[in-house]
């Protein structure tokens, strides 16, 4: 599984090392690590932040270690959501069955709404709707956006797209 | 130095740039070895005629010709008669026949000139056969001032870039649009009084549809997908949604997560749509800019910006077309 770990350390020589041997002892694969030195806490710990494909069982066992070795887990916890787009709606979104719109996405299984913001300025005028989707991946994004488009047809809402930003 | 005859079409807010630019520019064209000489200028009321070169000065300031003309002459008539090199053609703009600038175009490329166009009608309709038509003439169709006015984007591309293979072009293409969405995210306004105030400006027509509606855009996405992409294409190819349906709220949503909602046409998707762009994304321009993003295998993506319309914007576009008829030699014709 792919999980992503926030870690604060001291800002001494060594302290990297010492964060990513338990790692290495449990055959964690490092994906990415970023070292935000520009964000220094109050107390003058250096976030970091890892992401590591590990064998579930083993993470009680480092975040243990790390631990011990006075390094603190701000938060530790699955990445199954990757990838993520915003999107907004426009027009009866309330009326149309939000709920409705939103389980379309999340019954997906590798997609869900997980922001969402309305503005209704008055009883007969659209309402304007921004969605954040979260899925496992780029193209489970495509599919989402295709269920979301279908859905705006069906209940005739205009759906604004962000733009892409590579060709495809 | 090189003479050329020019016949201008069409004298509405184009056609008054053009005789503008072209007089304002007469000594930098001849330094360059281009003597360009505006033998006639025709609109719907008739034709002004004069071998030496039409007096720039004499008819700037008539609206039409109708109190300048030295001959009855209109359109295609006046496109045979008149013994020229190269013509101008800026009538307005239809995109369901593509008439009269269709006719004028065959006319004048079927008899051998060369044609240089701001007007998207005619080669939304039939680009495919205005281009066999050129080239069965051995003349040139140019087309800059079509796409995004003065912004660089076809020539950028053909020339350029030439080399690299287009994936893809997006932008915004439609200065209206772009105006009433940069005033409805600034002020907080509907779509109806930021349209109010674009027509009290002169950026929008009394009859909006064309722009909001995302005709115009259409068009040029239809032009760059048959020019640029070896498409053959129609208007009714593109799947069109313009910006009537936009909200102020909507706008405001998207402006809080980093977003701007813009109308962007896309090549080769073939696509309109109200779309979310981030904010400090460089084809994110306001106003009533225009700006493009051409992505290539070999340069990555290579993005312009510029005035979409205006009377002497669009008439440089043309000024770069003719000077490039003359400045273009094919590469089996260098030795």
């Amino acid at each position: 599984m792919r999980l992503s770990m926030d870690l604060e350390l001291q800002d001494i020589p060594g302290q990297l090392l010492l964060a990513m041997q338990p790692l290495s002892d449990n055959k964690a694969n490092i994906i990415s690590v970023v070292h935000h030195r520009d964000r220094k806490t109050p107390r003058g710990m250096i976030p970091v932040r890892f992401v590591v494909e590990m064998d579930r069982s083993k993470i009680e066992t480092v975040q243990a270690r790390l631990k011990e070795s006075g390094i603190s887990v701000v938060r530790a916890g699955e990445d199954r959501f990757i990838e993520a787009v915003s999107v907004v709606l426009v027009g009866h979104v309330l009326d149309s069955d939000l709920g409705d719109t939103i389980n379309r996405i999340d019954t997906t299984g590798f997609a869900e709404v997980m922001d969402l913001s309305l503005t209704m300025p008055g009883v007969n005028e659209p309402t304007s709707a921004y969605l954040k989707i979260r899925a496992t991946g780029k193209a489970e994004i495509q599919k989402a956006l295709t269920i979301l488009r279908s859905v705006g047809k069906e209940k005739k809402l205009l759906v604004i797209e962000p733009i892409e930003t590579e060709a495809v | 130095m090189r003479d050329v005859k020019v016949s201008l079409v069409g004298y509405g807010i184009v056609g008054h740039g053009v005789v503008d630019v072209l007089n304002r520019k007469k000594k930098m064209l001849r330094d360059m070895g281009l003597n360009l000489l505006l033998i006639s200028v025709t609109d719907h009321t008739g034709t002004v005629v004069s071998k030496d070169g039409v007096d720039a000065d004499k008819i700037l300031g008539e609206r039409t010709l109708a109190n300048v003309a030295t001959s009855s002459m209109k359109g295609k008539e006046a496109i045979s008669a008149i013994d020229s090199d190269l013509m101008i053609e800026v009538t307005p703009t239809n995109i369901v026949h593509g008439q009269p600038g269709l006719g004028h175009m065959e006319a004048a490329l079927s008899s051998g000139k060369h044609v240089v166009t701001s007007n998207k009608g005619p080669l939304v309709v039939s680009y495919a056969s205005l281009k066999k038509l050129a080239e069965d003439n051995g003349v040139m169709l140019k087309f800059e001032a079509t796409v995004g006015g003065t912004m660089p984007l076809i020539s950028l591309v053909e020339r350029t870039l030439v080399g690299n293979t287009i994936l893809g072009i997006r932008g915004i293409f439609n200065g209206t649009c772009n105006y009433i969405l940069t005033r409805m995210t600034e002020e907080g306004i509907p779509y109806t009084h930021a349209l109010s105030e674009a027509q009290d400006l002169g950026i929008a027509e009394a009859d909006p549809s064309y722009d909001v509606e995302g005709v115009d855009t259409a068009g040029k996405v239809v032009i760059l997908a048959n020019s640029l992409f070896d498409m053959n294409v129609k208007y009714s190819d593109v799947d069109v949604t313009g910006i009537t349906g936009v909200t102020p709220e909507a706008l405001a949503l998207a402006k809080k997560r980093g977003y701007a909602i813009k109308l962007i046409g896309d090549v080769p998707a073939l696509t309109v749509r109200p779309t979310l762009v981030p904010l400090d994304s460089p084809i994110c321009v306001a106003g009533t800019l225009n700006s493009a993003a051409i992505y290539t295998d070999l340069s990555g993506t290579i993005t312009v910006s510029g005035l979409g319309a205006g009377s002497i914007e669009t008439a440089s576009a043309i000024l770069t077309d003719i000077v490039s008829i003359y400045r273009t030699k094919r590469i089996d014709t260098i030795f």
